[in-house]
């Protein structure tokens, strides 16, 4: 009896030493990466929920250019990842097509899409992460909401970037199914806003580079970019995506991000 | 040409026009919802009426590989156009709206195939957990690919295409009740869609037609029968689920060849429709787990004439970024089971009683959404088969160009698919959207 006492105690020992450890492993680059990330997502907490429209143009080599409009519904979820709401109105074809998506940290996240031809709800699979987004230079990974614990992190340098002072870190994604090894992002000490990140792909060469320009507060708190600019250096292409209409704490509930308003995005 | 063309138009019109006749209790009901909605829409002062117009024009060309079969069918080719456009309003910011969607098409060959359908005629009201959906609408339930066995609803536009995926407006009023537990769907169908087949000069038809004129039903109100639906769905960690009760008309009539007339001395050309009355218990299960996705399709139906079950169950699996490219591959495979079992041509059964289905989906991600599809299925019990592969591509901002080849074999004469086995076609579509 005594004994099962000991041997439950030192194993609740151990495992609190196990997952204390998780901190305790981490030097000091890490902790300072993983540092200005929870600051970075404190600093913007209690949006509440927002509605913005998006137009996304894509490039080829040739100059060739092609557009997407979509409209993104966006609530903020306490404890868990966000849930979003896109709407698609252009191409044309693919107007009235909407995707629902309820992310998390660690767990998958849930998905459906409708067909509005079919006036389908079809529930997909969230693995593809690494997959392009409408044709684009950005992947679904880059377009979902930044979860600090989708990462870990190393901390590079303080470096100055178009005039500002940044932080340098690295960040290695947890997801197995995330197409990079890893990025490289520049956040200001000021604000603590994302300007510039670098992808690197599986064999870890430099796939892309985002860079974020044309950043408005809203509501003396939020800070959004009103453009955002992926250029990939492997096959030449670009997207831009040109942000506008943003409102904040719209009214938006639980009730606006399920099957039902799903079906009547618009 | 134009002369041709002219008669089944009218006839269509008038088929069209009695049909919104029938209608005019959905509209009264329409009318009262935006009457009640009415004071709403006066107090708010931002609650401005937002109108919006979009759509597509589509031709198509059709080539049949054979010769047909029937002496008053087309011989090779076949040409239609179609125009589906869409009419939006929204007010209360987008908590009502009204929809309406007519589609016309007119076919070169096939007086059954020019048509027209009020795809959609409805006003919605949203509230926070609660949606009213009043009108002509259409309304899909499942999970499965190949065959769509639990969407009861919508009656199939069969004259639109092989695969049974294009379906009629139904009349509806349809309260939708959002709980913690899943949604809950309450249905009132006032008024039944008769099917829509190929007509004498059609391709992919069996040998005989079927009469239009000839329709009779079980229930002593006919058309006019109220159908009742109930339906629960909800989705829980991995699992979406669905589960309903549907009551009312058979959206598949019994057909049987048609009685002679007695001054007649051709033999039966025609079949003639009976629609029973049915009740019917649908389950629709889907497992997404990871690059799986799992489903399964069940129901039961049981009307005067016949009880029997039918499932459609299988999986899809996703390669994302196959051949270290951004193209992502899907693999398909399905299997139709019915109870009834093997039947023999014009008896009732099911063509998929023990069928299996392959299939593989390659979507390119580029900036024109190219698409491959292909299928394969087979009758496990003899020896039938049927092939298709659909192809797409988006050209500039607003145009989409459609490829398809579907082949039809079957050694087994008392098949469907024996009797359409000369109807191997290829079809190319370049639709326009505005």
């Amino acid at each position: 009896m005594l004994t099962k006492k000991i041997l439950i105690s030192a194993l609740s020992a151990l495992s609190l030493l196990v997952v204390s450890n998780v901190s305790f492993a981490l030097s000091a680059e890490e902790q300072k990466g993983l540092d200005i990330s929870l600051e970075a997502k404190k600093r913007d907490l209690g949006w509440q929920d927002s509605t913005a429209d998006m137009l996304m143009l894509l490039r080829n080599k040739q100059g060739q250019e092609s557009i997407r409009e979509i409209k993104m519904k966006s609530l903020e979820v306490n404890n868990d990842g966000d849930k979003s709401l896109t709407i698609f109105n252009k191409p044309r074809d693919v107007k009235g097509t909407a995707f629902l998506s309820f992310s998390h940290p660690v767990e998958a996240d849930e998905q459906w899409l409708f067909l509005p031809a079919l006036k389908r709800v079809k529930r997909i699979s969230s693995r593809n992460k690494s997959g392009p987004f409408m044709g684009s230079e950005f992947a679904f990974e880059d377009l979902s909401s930044f979860e600090v614990e989708k990462y870990t992190y190393k901390f590079l340098a303080e470096e100055e970037l178009n005039g500002l002072k940044t932080f340098k870190v690295e960040q290695y994604p947890a997801d197995e199914n995330s197409g990079y090894t890893r990025r490289i992002v520049w956040i200001d000490t000021q604000e603590y806003l994302v300007h510039k990140i670098d992808f690197y792909d599986r064999k870890d060469s430099l796939l892309k580079t985002l860079s974020f320009k044309g950043y408005k507060q809203y509501l003396a708190k939020h800070w959004r970019a009103d453009t955002q600019e992926m250029i990939n250096h492997q096959n030449g292409k670009s997207t831009e995506l040109k942000w506008s209409n943003y409102a904040f704490k719209t009214g938006l509930s639980d009730g606006d991000f399920n099957r039902n308003s799903l079906k009547r995005a618009r | 040409m134009p002369l041709s063309l002219s008669k089944p138009l009218n006839k269509s019109f008038v088929k069209l026009l009695s049909n919104s006749v029938k209608l005019s209790v959905i509209i009264i009901a329409v009318c009262v919802s935006l009457t009640l909605s009415k004071p709403v829409l006066a107090n708010e002062t931002a609650s401005d009426i937002e109108f919006e117009v979009s759509g597509n024009v589509a031709i198509e060309q059709r080539y049949f590989f054979k010769d047909a079969l029937y002496s008053e069918q087309l011989s090779h080719s076949q040409t239609s156009f179609s125009v589906e456009p869409e009419f939006y309003w929204q007010w209360n910011d987008g908590s009502d709206s009204i929809i309406f969607t007519p589609f016309y098409r007119v076919d070169s060959h096939d007086d059954q195939r020019t048509h027209g359908d009020i795809r959609e005629l409805a006003y919605v009201h949203a509230s926070d957990d609660w949606e009213l959906r009043v009108g002509i609408r259409k309304e899909f339930w499942g999970v499965t690919e190949f065959q769509h066995l639990v969407d009861v609803i919508n009656q199939t536009d069969g004259v639109e295409d092989f695969d049974g995926e294009d379906k009629l407006g139904q009349q509806m009023i349809n309260l939708s009740l959002v709980n913690d537990w899943g949604i809950v769907d309450v249905f009132l169908l006032p008024g039944f869609r008769e099917r829509t087949y190929a007509g004498e000069e059609g391709r992919l038809r069996g040998p005989l037609v079927v009469d239009e004129n000839n329709v009779s039903y079980e229930s002593s109100a006919g058309q006019q029968h109220l159908d009742f639906a109930l339906r629960w769905a909800h989705s829980v960690g991995d699992f979406d689920l669905g589960a309903y009760w549907f009551h009312g008309t058979n959206r598949e009539a019994y057909l049987s060849p048609s009685p002679q007339e007695p001054q007649s001395n051709i033999v039966s050309s025609s079949l003639q429709q009976y629609y029973a009355q049915m009740d019917q218990l649908g389950v629709d299960v889907q497992a997404t787990l990871g690059e799986w996705l799992w489903k399964f399709e069940s129901i039961y139906r049981s009307t005067s004439l016949e009880d029997f079950w039918a499932t459609q169950g299988g999986f899809e699996y996703s390669f994302i970024g196959v051949f270290d490219s951004t193209l992502d591959l899907g693999l398909l495979m399905e299997h139709s089971w019915d109870s009834r079992g093997e039947v023999a041509l014009g008896a009732q059964g099911s063509l998929l009683q023990n069928d299996l289905f392959i299939g593989a989906r390659l979507a390119f991600n580029d900036m024109q959404s190219s698409e491959i599809l292909m299928g394969l299925g087979s009758d496990l019990d003899h020896n039938a088969f049927s092939f298709l592969i659909e192809a797409s591509r988006r050209f500039g901002d607003n145009f989409i160009a459609s490829f398809d080849v579907r082949l039809l074999q079957s050694n087994e004469p008392n098949d469907l698919l024996y009797t359409l086995s000369n109807d191997d076609h290829a079809q190319l579509s370049l639709a326009w959207y505005f």
